[in-house]
């Protein structure tokens, strides 16, 4: 036992001795706080699969962005927001004389533990289709990326293609829709979103949490089948999807009526559901599917020369492998947009929020790196930290999931004023003034 | 009842100099370790050890030395934090130290009250007890918007930041020295009480509670006493924990695994002693770093990163295993510099059924 | 009325699923005095390594097979390497082994077989079969139906067979045991295994239910409850317990929850097992007093 306690020691003075810089080497340090163990590891292993996939294919077959190797490093959190912040800390310096251009949060928690932390240190907190909704705002939160779909776009592209559903939105009126949520901040994100979109549409709101993990639903469904919503929107995470799913049926409630959102929507949340799954819908902002562009490129350069990180294969293409590539794909155009800028050297993080704050994918951007359908076209500017805001809807067959649609836009000329209005008091409250980007040089 | 302890073995830092010297030594090192080391120890290591320890400390006095069984340790940190942010969001006048010392008290009160079903079971029934409180605090703090002041993100920071009679400790240095003199302070305060009269009663009840009870320790009193001071302690290193080492907090900082960690820390570090708490918090938070470290330099790229982090997960909870095998008083015993023979621990103790 | 009766007997049912947790922590602390810890992750490890196999093409009754022998090499090394050199031990140290024993098992597991969330396809249908207005499920049912089956058959092996008498011989007085010459060591490996034969049951059953992952291994704070409820060392108790539980837990969610918020259910349970505590600590069908102050 003693001579284990040495080897502690030795490790951990070792330790100290991994920051020193070397100058000469140029790549951009990525780290990934990420969870392969845990009750979410199942979301993870292939996230981060994706994400190493995409960064292993731009370094070894596209050589870097313009010339610039990706340094990415994991390090293990469980999900849980303590330890990210302890990866935080021991990140923000960078590595290797690479400084931090940003962080993935990799989780809403960890994103609302490092809000202010991230501010002061300047570094820019990278949380797509998630982080806090009011931090949409970038006047007010120059230094968080809640980017692609906020939360309370989530709700209004849900209510959105239930819209189209029933044929239009004046159709909506009178409707009951429940919303079923994980009982945390994170499921209580859209509720001011639904909120204001029933008060504007007059349908029925109804909110019924389920507390975290949840394996057992009955009271809540029990209470469903009371209510009898004409819709419900299923704001769950990890387990308590699947167990939603299977009591759901158990109730007689049919699937073609749940709507999933962003993270209640992936391979992990239906497959174990079985039968009862089928007919489900969800929220797509990361559509799943191996027919893109890019997935032949990735086929082709790494699955097929065994370079990847995936332990199974069936997995290529499954929704949350396609979270990790779009979330890589973005860091990258990012960084991207901030070599033209800069120069090619690592960024450090005011200059990865420039480069964020100066992120556009158009089209023909999506078409050149292959990702045409995967990502939806974004413009991410100093005011607007989202950039995009739709999503696609996909439903489960049982075996798959089959895109139904093609992307369907949030209301933000409706939900923007809820989101300054957030963004306001938290200013107040923390005493911040906003920036006027208008005025700003660069 | 009162003398029956011999002095000798109640002071013995005084009488053994190199002892004093070390105690000289490491004070000198902790004073002057934020000007040494580099703002990612003093952030992501020191300042969370030191609470850690802290934390360790509160629930040994509890479950080491009063031998009560408690898996509700970070409910009590989470009242502590929650507490402390009350005030200064509400009674802003208040200074901060007078404030964690409040919510101290709350937490206390209510460990008080979770500790009542201690007076009529004992063993590992009372987990069941600390286990309801972990819940019911999870809950009560996420459910009602008044407890995180209707932020939509259900998350606790301290308004004016962290300062001390107007003066900021917000920056590494301020967090280091205000965590270290709260640790000191309530380290020395704990040493005081285990080698007083209350110590003496919960050991009593901790070795034969029966025995204790003939001999006049006044049983219900003692044991109500000592889940109130630890979990006093707790919340205290629960509020620091939350504005000193996170900055802000959630419910999820202080979720079951965290009551098991800080169990963790005791049982490594071992169980009835001050210092135990200090080694195993520094076990616990260094383990997991260099287990890290070392995986990453010797098998990095060449077996899967899922599977790298589950061997750990492995090698932790064997290590564990080890400990209560190989050394049920804890890396306090392999790393004695005691002279006296330790009282007797209750957890090297045989079993008795029935 | 009907409301009342649905949620009543629907909690009823699901209750029976805590029961079937619960079974396998009474088996061992009726034998060796431990509370596993770790017998949530025993039952994540079974069914997971039953989905492995199914999953690598063998048909399910050799997967039960393999599953099974592995569990009793399992349980032979946690009697050779945890409970042996752990013999005398407070109950506090034993409870505390089986939570390192949980992170081994848990490593272990993920490690070798991936955290993928795996299906498992019991072939139970899962229609809701109404009586009257009111609602059933049918999987609930079977699962009600397989507990009480599970009961029968650890009946009959405790009463009828010599190793079921040696092992009551062992829970009632184990230095009496001793004296007559019973492998005490043999009976704990015999009882972990049979243990593990619960998980894997209820395992299926719940993997049915969430798939087979990790939050498998959550349910063991579910059954605490209802140990404390029903008394740990009597399997009639752990039924009992899961009853109420399930019922309180159903009411109290439907009942209760709206007048607080809802998501009431994870400390419910606990709270109810409080009072049971101060009514009856022993529980309501423990043999064993607990002491008390």
């Amino acid at each position: 036992m003693k001579s284990l306690l040495l080897a502690l020691l030795v490790a951990s003075s070792a330790l100290s001795s991994v920051l020193p810089a070397s100058a000469a080497d140029v790549s951009q340090y990525v780290p990934l706080p990420t969870y392969r163990v845990g009750p979410y590891a199942s979301s993870g292993e292939l996230w981060w699969a994706g994400t190493r996939d995409y960064f292993r294919y731009i370094n070894e077959v596209e050589g870097g962005i313009d010339g610039i190797k990706i340094d990415y490093e994991e390090f293990e959190t469980e999900w849980s927001p303590d330890r990210t912040v302890e990866v935080y800390e021991r990140v923000k310096a960078g590595k290797n004389g690479s400084p931090l251009a940003f962080f993935f949060t990799h989780g809403t928690p960890a994103t609302y533990a490092l809000l202010e932390k991230a501010a002061a240190d300047k570094i820019p907190l990278i949380d797509p289709a998630g982080g806090k909704t009011e931090s949409v705002d970038g006047t007010v939160f120059p230094y968080a990326f809640p980017l692609l779909f906020s939360y309370y776009s989530q709700a209004s592209t849900g209510i959105n293609y239930i819209a189209s559903k029933v044929g239009g939105l004046d159709k909506l009126k009178g409707l009951k829709i429940a919303t079923v949520y994980h009982d945390s901040a994170y499921g209580r994100a859209t509720q001011p979103a639904v909120d204001l979109l029933a008060k504007t549409y007059g349908f029925e709101n109804i909110q019924i949490p389920v507390a975290d993990p949840n394996n057992e639903q009955s009271p809540q469904w029990r209470q469903i089948r009371e209510a009898k919503p004409d819709w419900v929107f299923l704001r769950t995470w990890g387990v308590s999807t699947v167990v939603a799913i299977k009591t759901a049926q158990r109730f007689g409630f049919p699937s073609d009526k749940i709507i999933g959102d962003v993270w209640a929507g992936s391979e992990s949340d239906v497959i174990p559901a079985g039968a009862a799954a089928i007919g489900y819908s969800a929220l797509a902002p990361y559509p799943a599917g191996t027919d893109f562009e890019i997935h032949k490129r990735l086929k082709a350069e790494i699955l097929d020369k065994g370079k990847s990180d995936l332990r199974d294969q069936k997995y290529f293409g499954a929704v949350n492998y396609n979270v990790g590539l779009v979330n890589a794909a973005l860091a990258v155009e990012a960084l991207r947009t901030g070599y033209a800028k800069f120069g090619k050297r690592p960024l450090n993080g005011e200059e990865g929020r420039w480069a964020f704050e100066h992120l556009t994918v158009d089209d023909a951007r999506l078409e050149k790196i292959g990702f045409k359908g995967l990502l939806q076209p974004l413009n991410i500017t100093a005011t607007d930290h989202e950039g995009g805001g739709a999503a696609r809807i996909q439903s489960w067959d049982g075996q798959k999931w089959v895109l139904q649609t093609d992307w369907i836009k949030a209301d933000h000329a409706l939900l923007r004023p809820l989101i300054e209005q957030g963004a306001q008091a938290y200013a107040k409250e923390h005493g911040i003034t906003p920036r006027t980007p208008e005025t700003e040089t660069n | 009842m009162s003398d029956v302890e011999a002095p000798a073995v109640l002071d013995p830092a005084i009488r053994f100099t190199p002892r004093v010297l070390l105690a000289a030594a490491g004070l000198a090192l902790l004073t002057a370790a934020p000007f040494l080391a580099s703002e990612y120890w003093i952030n992501a290591i020191v300042v969370p050890f030191l609470i850690l320890s802290l934390a360790g400390l509160g629930l040994n006095l509890l479950t080491g030395y009063a031998g009560q069984m408690s898996l509700g340790a970070g409910a009590f940190m989470m009242v502590g934090a929650y507490a402390t942010f009350a005030f200064q969001l509400r009674v802003p006048e208040l200074p901060l130290p007078l404030a964690l010392i409040l919510a101290g008290v709350i937490a206390g009160a209510t460990g008080l009250v979770f500790g009542i079903p201690s007076t009529r079971i004992k063993g590992f029934y009372l987990i069941v007890s600390t286990l309801a409180a972990q819940f019911f605090f999870e809950w009560l703090f996420l459910k009602f918007p008044w407890f995180y002041n209707g932020n939509s993100s259900a998350t606790i920071s301290l308004p004016g930041g962290l300062s001390i009679f107007g003066i900021s400790a917000e920056n590494p240095h301020g967090r280091y020295f205000l965590t270290l003199a709260t640790v000191a302070l309530l380290t020395i305060l704990s040493f005081n009480l285990v080698r007083g009269q209350t110590g003496r009663n919960w050991m009593a009840i901790r070795d034969m509670d029966t025995a204790a009870a003939v001999i006049g320790v006044p049983i219900v009193r003692s044991k109500l006493e000592a889940f109130a001071v630890s979990s006093f302690i707790l919340g205290i290193a629960g509020a620091l924990w939350a504005f000193a080492y996170l900055g802000s907090a959630s419910v999820q900082s202080f979720g079951l695994t965290r009551s098991y960690q800080i169990l963790f820390i005791i049982i490594i570090g071992g169980l009835g002693t001050i210092r135990g708490a200090f080694y195993g918090a520094f076990f616990v938070s260094l383990l997991p770093l260099a287990l890290d470290w070392l995986f990453q330099h010797l098998l990095g790229g060449q077996i899967d990163a899922g599977l790298l982090q589950n061997i750990q997960k492995a090698i932790f909870g064997l290590l564990i295993i080890g400990f209560l095998i190989r050394e049920p008083e804890g890396l306090a015993r392999l790393i004695g510099w005691k002279a006296a023979a330790p009282i007797r621990n209750p957890f090297s103790r045989s079993r008795t059924r029935r | 009325m009907n409301m009342f009766l649905e949620t009543l007997i629907g909690g009823l049912l699901a209750g029976t699923m805590y029961s079937l947790v619960a079974i396998g922590f009474v088996l061992i602390y009726k034998a060796s005095g431990v509370f596993n810890y770790a017998q949530g992750s025993l039952l994540l490890f079974a069914a997971l390594t039953f989905v492995t196999l199914t999953d690598n093409g063998l048909p399910a009754i050799a997967a039960i097979a393999i599953t099974i022998a592995i569990l009793i090499a399992t349980a032979i090394a946690i009697e050779r390497f945890l409970l042996r050199p752990l013999t005398n031990r407070s109950p506090m140290t034993l409870f505390m082994a089986t939570l390192g024993l949980a992170y081994v098992v848990e490593g272990v597991a993920q490690g070798i077989m991936g955290s993928q969330v795996r299906a498992i396809d019991l072939g139970i249908e899962d229609m809701p079969i109404f009586i009257g207005d009111i609602l059933i499920s049918q999987f609930d049912l079977t699962a009600a139906a397989v507990a009480i089956t599970l009961v029968a058959v650890l009946a009959l092996l405790f009463n009828r067979t010599r190793i079921g008498i040696q092992l009551r011989g062992v829970a009632d007085d184990t230095r009496a045991a001793l004296s007559i010459g019973i492998d005490i060591n043999r009976i704990w490996q015999i009882v972990w295994a049979a243990a593990g034969l619960v998980g894997l049951v209820a395992g299926l059953l719940w993997g049915a239910r969430q798939g087979v992952q990790f939050s498998l291994s959550l349910v063991v704070l579910k059954a605490l409850p209802v140990l404390i409820i029903g008394g740990f060392t009597s399997i009639p108790g752990a039924i009992v317990g899961g009853l109420i539980v399930g019922a309180g837990e159903s009411l109290a969610e439907t009942y209760i929850g709206p007048f607080l918020g809802g998501g009431i259910t994870p400390w419910f349970a606990y709270a109810l097992a409080l009072v049971f505590l101060f009514i009856r600590p022993a529980g309501l069908f423990g043999e064993r007093q607990i002491e008390r102050v």
